[in-house]
């Protein structure tokens, strides 16, 4: 019974994380500038991966209740390259945003108020 | 001297985690190559609140699930945006006030503003914060200072 | 179902190299190839689950760390010209 529902939950956070991870790569296409797609790209980040590997990790569960022990190193990994996404992502937006405007690329901007 | 054997003992049980074979000669590596790193990171001189901040962990911990909420209803919000056939972004620089002081609070709230989709920290300089917003209502001023407090409150008790 | 994942993932890479072949700036580049590592992690992730090795998990733990170093020492290069300094390079005239 349970692990029907972790095998349900375990594939709808799948479809949901690809779900973010094509929205954000859409935004990516979409979006005008430089600063304005590194939003997207947080979002592919985040929850796309986050999703994800929450679907992976169900999965993982369901093997543990299968008597896989095996399955545990997979879940420590799995919580590890989440962790690590975790902390690198923002930095790594953070230092293109810095070089971007740095170099003196302007933020596009659609703030037609202040000229009128 | 307490960061450092923090420092050993965390690598130890990364190595343990990952490694997944317990006999002597593998566990007495993964001694060793703890004890290489600790060696190296008391030379580099990087044993410090900043570098093993071991201080704030407990209270990192109960940070997270709330970042988590946090990135989550940021992201139906850029995702709804990006969605929408007529791209309503109106892209903006402001800067903020942060309260955290130490130099660990300050990392904690800039990367946790850059880590919420819709807002980007691309500078800060003592108290101030240059953020890049996707649109103004992302720049929700109840839900700014509450993260500022939370923070302040993660990485200075 | 993890075909379907993998056939997500990997039609959102080729999405994505088409916005590092657009460019304009070098930045749109280097946040796209960024983009780009970041869903090989997931792939590789989901093949290890697609071939029941997941053993692949190390690969992708390795992967997330080199992609995250790249970016960095890209944009150094970028920034400095340079990996090894620390600041920008006034180039004289001599």
């Amino acid at each position: 019974m349970i692990e029907t529902v972790l095998d349900y939950a375990s594939w709808a956070s799948i479809l949901g994380g690809l779900f973010f991870m094509v929205v954000g790569t859409i935004g990516v296409l979409r979006l005008p500038d430089v600063f304005t797609r590194l939003h997207a790209a947080g979002m592919t980040d985040t929850m796309g991966a986050g999703l994800l590997i929450l679907g992976m990790s169900f999965q993982t569960v369901v093997g543990i209740m299968h008597g896989e022990t095996s399955y545990w190193s997979v879940l420590i990994r799995l919580v590890f390259v989440y962790a690590f996404l975790m902390f690198t992502s923002p930095i790594s937006t953070h230092a293109l945003a810095r070089a971007a405007i740095v170099s003196g690329l302007e933020p596009w901007t659609n703030d037609h108020e202040d000229d009128a | 001297m307490l960061r450092a054997v923090g420092l050993g003992a965390i690598l130890l049980t990364f190595w343990l985690l990952l490694s997944g074979h317990y006999t002597p000669l593998l566990i007495g590596f993964g001694v060793g190559s703890t004890a290489l790193v600790v060696f190296l990171s008391m030379r580099m001189d990087v044993i410090d609140h900043e570098g093993v901040p071991i201080h704030i962990s407990t209270r990192l911990l109960l940070y997270i699930p709330w970042i988590m909420k946090e990135i989550v209803v940021a992201n139906i919000a850029v995702a709804k945006v990006i969605l929408d056939p007529r791209l309503p972004i109106s892209p903006r620089l402001v800067t903020f006030h942060g309260s955290p002081k130490t130099d660990l609070g300050r990392v904690v709230y800039a990367n946790s503003i850059t880590l919420t989709p819709g807002t980007i920290t691309i500078g800060v300089s003592g108290q101030e914060y240059l953020i890049h917003a996707l649109s103004a209502a992302d720049l929700d001023s109840n839900e700014q200072d509450e993260m500022d407090a939370r923070c302040t409150q993660v990485a200075e008790g | 179902m993890f075909v379907a994942a993998t056939i997500g993932i990997l039609a959102s890479m080729a999405i994505v190299l088409v916005r590092a072949l657009l460019g304009p700036t070098v930045y749109d580049r280097v946040m796209a190839v960024n983009i780009f590592g970041t869903k090989t992690v997931l792939l590789i992730a989901v093949l290890g689950f697609l071939t029941d090795r997941p053993e692949f998990l190390d690969l992708a733990l390795v992967y997330a760390l080199i992609n995250f170093i790249g970016t960095i020492a890209v944009l150094k290069f970028f920034a400095f010209g340079d990996l090894g300094l620390t600041r920008r390079v006034e180039r004289g005239p001599e």
